[in-house]
């Protein structure tokens, strides 16, 4: 499913929103929680999951061509952890866990 | 301090940004999540474009070990969601 896909499917569920409209919550909530985690903020949709900021420490990586060890810089990384509803309903309503 | 955000804030901006109720604005993103996740699964990956994509990984069964008291456990064949960030939304998140 892509983004537009989910827009229409939203607007033939909300027929007295325009389809403009829609696309406009999509573009909100999209961009409110990559703003959050710009921010280094999370978000947590309960049942959904959450949004977190990681933290990647710097590490020795190396350059492939050469082989060449470098320094490779620490940084932050988005990442999504699955909450328990989605989880359970993606393996017949059991948790597995993490 | 980094903030934790909820449903709750983005039933705001939605309603700041629209002019939409309380009420409209839960319902909209409650079926934008359900959307996603009935993608999910059926198998399908989800692409949003600019922020990241949604997939489905299955896992295969394997015996492991409890890393506290060293007890080996089955663990089951399971299916998992991957959440891949965009190069945009990388970015954005990399500088902060």
């Amino acid at each position: 499913m892509l983004r537009s896909e989910l827009v229409a499917k939203l607007a033939a569920e909300n027929p007295d929103l325009s389809f403009g409209e829609v696309e406009r919550v999509v573009d909100t909530v999209l961009e409110e929680i990559s703003a959050a985690l710009e921010r280094g903020d999370r978000v947590e949709l309960r049942g959904f999951g959450a949004f977190s900021a990681r933290e990647r420490g710097e590490r020795l990586g190396r350059n492939p061509r050469t082989g060449e060890k470098v320094k490779v810089e620490g940084k932050r990384a988005p990442f999504f952890k699955a909450g328990k509803e989605l989880r359970a309903r993606l393996n017949g309503g059991v948790d597995f866990g993490e | 301090m980094a903030e934790t955000l909820t449903r709750a804030h983005l039933i705001d901006v939605i309603g700041r940004e629209l002019g939409l109720s309380r009420t409209d604005g839960a319902q909209l993103l409650e079926s934008m999540l359900e959307h996603i996740v009935l993608t999910l699964e059926s198998g399908k990956i989800v692409k949003l474009a600019r922020f990241g994509n949604f997939a489905i990984r299955d896992k295969a069964p394997r015996v492991g070990r409890n890393p506290k008291t060293g007890v080996e456990a089955n663990i089951c064949a399971r299916r998992v969601v991957t959440f891949k960030p965009s190069q945009m939304l990388r970015a954005r998140v990399e500088r902060g």
